[in-house]
């Protein structure tokens, strides 16, 4: 069993509730009920609308991830769940459910990171992860450079943003353009029919004294606006393709950038990009050129899996069982602001499982 | 007859277990901040103490609210998996009937009143300890304080208004084990008990944005 235990993950960190199962580091399931379209409207996650739905759309979602890789509750050897970080509101869904359903079944529970979980999903596509990993984690809450030894137990903080998240910056432009929300996925289809050169946008923290690996995109998307309004103002029509393509560019320029020279820096061969915007075309063919230029193999999961799942908790629960890390208490509590450095949330004391064997008679 | 019954919609994260008879284990806590953690230790508290498991209960029962929201759906949302995980059924009760039983009044009518925060409170007028007059509401205390005028009241909502609940007394907060008494009498009754879905009464703060704010200085 410990070499490829059969783990069930929960994910409810904002608007997406997925279950995923995974047999070691192999994908049996990938369950996510979406609440994105409620939250169009008002133009981002709504904290109280993703809780709502996370506990509408648990019990249908575990029900389908069980289904769909056919293997009944009984045969798992763990329960795992976001712990944090995330909206402290839906996180809380997510660790209820696990819990109980940890409970209920017997097994041992695992309160994982999130961020962590983003990293080591990859191994669902590419097999183990090389050790050390340099990891680019972007997406609409995060965008941070991590140096990863050991996923259970070793993750390193080199830089990240200094304000907007990345995907953030995507959303935001793409509501300057009235393109509607999300932004990255529609940003990313003008792109394609725009010239990247078209508009020189300012790239964050490149300069000879910035930080080397952390990252800025709140005076890109000021550039940006600016522009756009000053077209707007001049009564100009504005090249909605040509402003999409070449703002992605500056976006992606400087996160490939900083990630490469972070590996060449640390000696690190590898390169794993993950989080929503890991999604982007124009990310995943830069990355590409560049580690190829540098000799580091990239490794970047399909999007499916880039974009938050269960399947991604679930396999760092995997891990966490293969490597026989500590499982978490029955008190386990949801992290909205779980540091980056703690891959997951062990329990106090003694054993949880071997408490509830002597408590409730389970053995 | 095994009833594991739990209620996380006022600041009590309460638990009890009940055999059809009697409440046979209870635990009660009252923190209004620490529900997510406090909640499975006192299940499994509560299960060892009647020197059971969890597997040989037949039945959920969970309090519906109205409460906090987020304190709300840690009741709830245990109460579902547990459900899904045994194959038994989930059982709602609404949390202000729940006190209303407590209370054991006979002869009304009364109100039962919680914190609703925000300066509001959600409350319902009762007939006895067994019947409803209204549906659960939500409102500021002194906006309906016509309407419970001279009547006695219990929980935290009336005690924290005296002004509008000037009589207002014990039990402060809901127990499970109240909880459980009340359901076991329904469904023995054969009474069919309503689905376990919360009832928050408020639509999510959320405000759709006008536009984006302009950058450009005028
Ligand atoms: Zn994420």
């Amino acid at each position: 069993m410990a070499d490829e235990p059969l783990v069930l993950g929960i994910e409810t960190s904002c608007d997406e509730t997925g279950v995923g199962i995974v047999r070691g580091t192999t994908l049996l399931a990938d369950a996510v009920a979406s609440s994105v379209d409620e939250h169009a409207r008002f133009g981002g996650v709504v904290p109280e609308v993703a809780s709502r739905a996370h506990l509408e759309a648990m019990v249908p979602t575990i029900d389908r991830a069980l289904k769909q890789a056919g293997v009944s509750a009984r045969d798992l050897d763990g329960v795992a769940v976001t712990a944090g970080p995330g909206l402290a509101g839906a996180l809380l869904v997510g660790v209820s459910a696990a819990k109980a359903y940890a409970y209920a079944l017997g097994k041992p529970l695992y309160g994982v990171n999130h961020l962590a979980s983003h990293i080591c999903v990859d191994q669902l596509e590419h097999g183990p992860l090389p050790e050390p990993t340099m990891a680019l984690l972007v997406s609409g809450g995060h965008s941070s450079l991590l140096l990863s030894s050991d996923i259970t137990s070793d993750v390193r903080p080199l830089g990240s943003t200094i304000d907007d998240a990345a995907g953030e910056a995507f959303d935001k432009i793409a509501r300057v353009l009235d393109l509607g929300f999300p932004g990255g996925p529609v940003i990313d289809r003008y792109a394609r029919e725009g010239d990247p050169a078209a508009i020189a946008f300012p790239r964050g923290l490149t300069g000879p004294r910035d930080p080397l690996y952390d990252f800025s995109f709140s005076g890109l998307k000021t550039a940006v606006a600016r522009w756009i309004e000053a077209k707007r103002a001049a009564g100009e029509e504005v090249p909605v393709r040509d402003v999409a393509a070449s703002f992605q560019e500056a976006v992606v320029d400087v996160l490939t950038r900083k990630a490469v020279r972070a590996c060449k820096d640390e000696g690190v061969d590898h390169l794993m990009i993950g989080g929503g915007v890991a999604a982007n075309s124009r990310l995943r063919a830069l990355a590409q050129e560049r580690c190829e230029a540098s000799g580091i193999r990239l490794r970047v999961p399909r999007p499916k899996l880039c974009t938050d799942n269960g399947a991604m908790v679930a396999a760092l629960g995997a891990e966490m069982v293969a490597r026989g890390r500590a499982a978490s208490s029955w008190d386990l509590s949801a992290d909205s602001s779980l540091p980056v450095t703690d891959p997951h949330v062990p329990g106090h004391g003694h054993d949880h499982v071997h408490e509830a064997g002597a408590g409730n008679l389970y053995s | 007859m095994l009833l594991l019954a739990l209620d996380t919609a006022t600041p009590a994260v309460t638990v009890a277990l009940h055999d059809g008879t009697d409440v046979i284990a209870s635990s009660t806590q009252v923190d209004a901040r620490r529900h997510g953690e406090l909640l499975l230790p006192a299940v499994d508290r509560v299960l060892a103490e009647a020197g059971l498991r969890l597997d040989a209960v037949t039945g959920i029962v969970v309090g519906i609210g109205p409460g906090p929201y987020t304190g709300l759906r840690v009741g709830l949302m245990t109460a579902d998996t547990f459900g899904l995980a045994l194959g038994v059924p989930v059982h709602g009760v609404c949390t202000l009937d729940g006190l209303a039983y407590a209370a054991d009044i006979e002869k009304g009518p009364f109100v039962v009143a919680t914190d609703a925060r925000r300066k509001e409170v959600y409350w319902a007028t009762y007939a006895d300890s067994h019947t409803r007059l209204t549906d659960p509401a939500v409102d500021r205390p002194a906006d309906i304080a016509e309407r419970v005028a001279g009547l006695p009241a219990v929980g935290a909502g009336a005690l924290l208004y005296p002004d509008t609940f000037p009589s207002a007394h014990e039990p402060e907060h809901v127990s499970a084990a109240a909880l459980a008494s009340l359901a076991a009498g329904k469904l023995a009754a054969g009474e069919e008990l309503p689905a376990p879905r919360p009832l928050y009464l408020r639509r999510p703060d959320a405000q759709v944005p006008r536009n984006y704010k302009v950058v450009t200085p005028k």
